[in-house]
């Protein structure tokens, strides 16, 4: 992989950082007037996701990270892997509990994700900002309570659990967004 | 839409308006407006100062018989030929040029403002220097701290004592990420990162801060105090996290001059960058006698981010650089 100089550093380059592929989140240049610049950059860890502050000299070069990002279907779990086709090729990828991760509660089979893959390996699952999950298990609720005051907590079929209005019955699909984990709106079946 | 400026026109109003309330500042102190040419045939030879060049020709001329000419990176050195030419108190606005230089604090042409005042000394500047920040901000008067303090302060460590290795074991102490730092072998570099990681974030966040007394080792064109042989007669401001004016007392001895500028051009050579051509004009000027006084560049542009509050230097220049 190619190495990059300081003055290429900008927001959503990847570089291998402490041996992890990092993305960079903010680059900004920090010089005295009379005195040596410096970059000083914020990146997130790709694998442990955690955020942190570094600083290179200007003209410094740093190692490129091999990470992509590519559109895949979520296809079924087997019990160790998570497993996503390309709808295109037809050409499929399992991703690990790792990479997925807490998202694992939004995977609803057929649903594009971004996968990021480091190395040709999945790193990152990203489920859709919206999904559509039918209601498993939540209280009857009071009928004809509309105000939506407070709301109740539903199992949707994936496992997650959000907090819905009152009206929602068992059987209904809702469109949430994953980002937040919360409801969004009653989905039309 | 890149064919409009990037700063709003509310803000370039705030911009004329600060340039009125600037000369007028100058205009009640008669100190004098002046015009000094923007492209030399000689520049800096700072070893952080990257400038642009451009070829003169006459007519007819063609790229072999044309001359380089360089673009100040400030109108330091054509205004103390006026200086020793007998002008008197003298300020000037405009434009200077630095390459290699942008960012969100940085344009690579950007608006200066130097002024220098004769038999003024640099604490006699600062306080000069304050009166137009209160002017400006409707701010306190600023407050003072040396150089030394303000880092034992900030990074518990004394600049005009340590070590190499006391510098990189601050930067371990202070947890900051930079792994270049342990291999570092020059001292400045260290406290220059060290000063704009836990000083500059840290100080003149309500009142303007001035830090005076710098390290002998980056006086710039400061004279070495007379009292303290470690340090030079240099100050900056620091406002709202921001470095927006350099001074100095000024150096007055051409041959001090002329060395310093010698073992600047040394150290770009160590550094693998071209010597400079020496400014003779400015050296003729000293020889010739420029009287005892102190200048300060201040950064306008910077000046105009705080007026507004602005995130970014763009939002306060009509085309920046990338929209130029």
């Amino acid at each position: 992989m190619a190495n990059f100089s300081t003055n290429e550093f900008k927001n959503g380059l990847k570089l291998m950082i402490d041996g992890e592929p990092c993305n960079i989140l903010d680059n900004e240049t920090v010089k005295p007037g009379k005195g040596q610049a410096f970059n000083r950059i914020k990146i997130r860890k790709l694998i442990s996701g955690k955020v942190i502050e570094k600083t290179y000299k200007s003209g410094e070069s740093v190692e490129g990270a091999d990470v992509m990002e590519t559109d895949l279907a979520y296809l079924y779990n087997d019990g160790e892997f998570w497993h996503f086709m390309n709808n295109d090729t037809f050409e499929q990828i399992g991703a690990d509990e790792k990479a997925v991760g807490d998202n694992v509660k939004w995977l609803k089979e057929g649903d594009l994700c971004v996968i990021t893959l480091w190395n040709g390996s999945p790193i990152i699952v990203t489920p859709p900002n919206f999904v559509e999950l039918e209601v498993t298990e939540t209280d009857p609720g009071l009928k004809g309570d509309t105000a939506g005051t407070g709301g109740k907590p539903a199992t949707l079929n994936t496992g997650a659990v959000v907090r819905v209005p009152l009206f929602i019955q068992i059987g209904e699909i809702v469109k949430v967004d994953t980002r937040t984990g919360e409801y969004v709106s009653r989905a039309s079946k | 839409m890149s064919w409009q400026p990037s700063a709003s026109i509310e803000n370039l109003k705030i911009r004329a308006k600060t340039l009125t309330t600037i000369r007028n500042f100058f205009a009640q102190r008669n100190v004098l407006e002046v015009d000094t040419q923007a492209m030399s045939s000689a520049t800096v030879t700072d070893l952080h100062l990257v400038s642009f060049t451009t070829e003169f020709m006459s007519a007819g001329a063609n790229a072999s018989s044309s001359n380089t000419l360089y673009l100040q990176t400030s109108p330091e050195y054509a205004m103390k030929r006026l200086l020793a030419a007998g002008s008197g108190c003298i300020y000037q606005i405009c434009k200077a040029f630095r390459n290699e230089e942008s960012g969100r604090y940085h344009n690579p042409e950007f608006t200066i403002l130097e002024w220098y005042r004769l038999g003024y000394d640099h604490f006699d500047l600062m306080a000069e220097v304050s009166m137009l920040m209160e002017e400006l901000f409707s701010c306190k008067p600023a407050e003072q701290k040396t150089y030394q303090h303000a880092f034992i302060d900030h990074v518990g460590l004394d600049p005009l004592q340590c070590t190499l290795q006391d510098l990189k074991q601050a930067v371990l102490d202070h947890k900051l990420n930079a792994d270049w730092a342990q291999c570092e072998n020059n001292l400045d570099t260290l406290l220059q990162y060290l000063f704009v990681e836990l000083v500059e974030t840290n100080i003149g966040q309500t009142v303007p801060c001035m830090i005076y007394n710098f390290p002998a080792s980056q006086a710039s064109l400061a004279k070495i105090s007379a009292t303290d042989g470690r340090v030079a007669e240099r100050f900056e401001l620091y406002f709202k996290g921001l470095e927006l004016a350099n001074g100095f007392h000024e150096l007055t001895d051409a041959d001090e001059q002329r060395q310093r500028f010698k073992d600047d051009n040394n150290l770009r050579v160590a550094n693998h960058l071209m010597a400079k051509p020496i400014d003779q004009h400015l050296i003729s000027a000293l020889e010739s006698g420029l009287p005892a006084c102190s200048g300060v560049a201040l950064g306008i542009d910077r000046l105009l981010m705080l007026a507004v509050q602005a995130n970014n230097i763009d939002e306060v220049i009509a085309f920046p650089v990338n929209r130029a």
